[in-house]
């Protein structure tokens, strides 16, 4: 038998370079320092927290939603926005948000997730459902449209249940937790898409927008790239989001107008929004309605997204954030 | 040797949906030690069920596959060259598979 000093003196274990006591468990791909758990968490959320000053993020007094999936990136900002609220009396009305699809088995373990949140962090939870907010759960979606393209209808959808459930709470804001992968994947889709508009406003760090959603595919090998980058460079991640914040665009280029959706009120750069067109073309047995990226009018049901309909897979559906 | 390995963030769906494996990996004659390395290679071999690809690329993991070797990120501990010891904990989570 060996102690645990014994063992982690064998295994040569590097101290932290910020404490210089606790042994590394961590090289941060952000700086490349050697840390310990507890330095680590606190640079991390010392990091947010300034970050949220710096930008004015919140008053106090306002009611918060935290979109929450069960997921990682949406438990660290449940746990890190409650811990800072808590530490630093921000006084905020923390709630959490959940929406459920209603996919058959899908949810189950996240939305377990989500209610350990809840008792954890004790913060008030809210579940809207497809069902209640749509008329249709995502099984009967599936149902009607198959497998292939039913993740433009689970992408659209999340992220307007999110901003109608927050309606539904009175809160003044809605926060979604993302990680730096992700949005530097965003970041380069966008750029390959040649789509400057969300180039712009992907990193932005408050939106006002409408769901994105992803030709499906291409994000796996945008995000295998990534992954390639960070082995080489771990900084090159957050190097590709500063470019994203960094972008600017020539006044003289022509930006989609956003607008409001005419059906629902909600944003919009068309006429109707993105869910409104879905949800018309389920409702009229036209599901493939809004799929493909017909940019045209309400209505275009000449079948201009056929061509890029065959381009894009079904993505398998493992995407849980928002 | 015996060792605790543990898949998360979706690898397990790799491995019969088993979370913790709890494993005796018999050292090749001669050799006294495991390493990283070695491990991985009997990983793929013995508990990946399926699609290997979504675990490894060439003969090291996939990149965005964390591993923790007894809770240390192993790029502290020399990645494919850590050696291992009895009763030794690795982790494998993948960061892949939505947040």
């Amino acid at each position: 038998m060996e102690g645990e000093g014994e063992r982690e003196r064998k295994r040569g274990g590097r101290v932290c370079c910020v404490c210089n006591e606790a042994r590394a468990s961590v090289k941060r791909p952000k700086t490349l320092q050697h840390m310990c758990r507890e330095c680590f968490f606190h640079a991390f959320e010392s990091e947010i927290h300034h970050l949220i000053l710096n930008n004015s993020l919140f008053s106090p007094g306002e009611r918060v939603a935290i979109g929450a999936s069960g997921g990682k990136d949406s438990t660290v900002l449940a746990y890190v926005l409650s811990k800072l609220n808590r530490l630093h009396n921000y006084g905020l009305h923390l709630f959490l948000l959940s929406v459920d699809e209603g996919i058959t088995g899908y949810r189950d373990d996240s939305l377990q997730t989500v209610h350990r949140n809840h008792l954890q962090y004790q913060l008030p939870l809210q579940v809207v459902s497809y069902k209640d907010l749509y008329g249709w759960t995502m099984d009967q979606i599936v149902d009607v449209i198959g497998f292939k393209n039913n993740c433009t209808f689970c992408g659209v959808f999340r992220r307007q249940a999110l901003d109608r459930g927050a309606a539904l709470l009175k809160v003044d804001k809605l926060v979604t937790g993302h990680n730096a992968d992700d949005i530097a994947e965003t970041v380069l889709l966008n750029l390959l898409r040649g789509d400057v508009a969300r180039l712009s406003r992907c990193t932005s760090i408050t939106t006002g927008e409408d769901g994105i959603y992803s030709p499906n595919a291409y994000r796996g090998f945008a995000r295998e790239f990534i992954k390639d980058l960070e082995r080489i460079r771990p900084r090159a991640i957050l190097d590709i989001i500063k470019s994203g914040e960094n972008f600017r665009i020539s006044t003289t280029t022509k930006m989609p107008e956003q607008g409001t959706c005419q059906r629902c009120g909600y944003i919009s750069s068309q006429k109707w929004c993105k869910a409104c067109v879905l949800l018309d073309g389920l409702n009229r047995g036209l599901p493939k309605l809004g799929i493909g990226r017909s940019r045209g009018s309400v209505g275009s049901e000449n079948g201009n997204g056929s061509k890029v309909e065959k381009s894009i897979q079904g993505k398998q559906c493992g995407t849980l954030d928002f | 040797m015996q060792l605790t390995l543990e898949f998360g963030g979706g690898l397990e769906l790799l491995c019969d949906s088993k979370k913790i494996h709890d494993v005796n990996i018999e050292l090749q004659n001669g050799e006294d030690k495991l390493t990283m390395k070695d491990l991985l290679s009997w990983v793929r071999t013995n508990l990946i069920k399926e699609r290997p690809e979504m675990f490894m690329k060439g003969d090291t993991v996939r990149p965005g596959v964390l591993v923790l070797v007894n809770d240390c990120d192993w790029e502290l501990s020399g990645q494919l060259d850590t050696s291992l010891e009895e009763k030794d904990v690795v982790v494998f989570i993948s960061t892949l598979h939505g947040g």
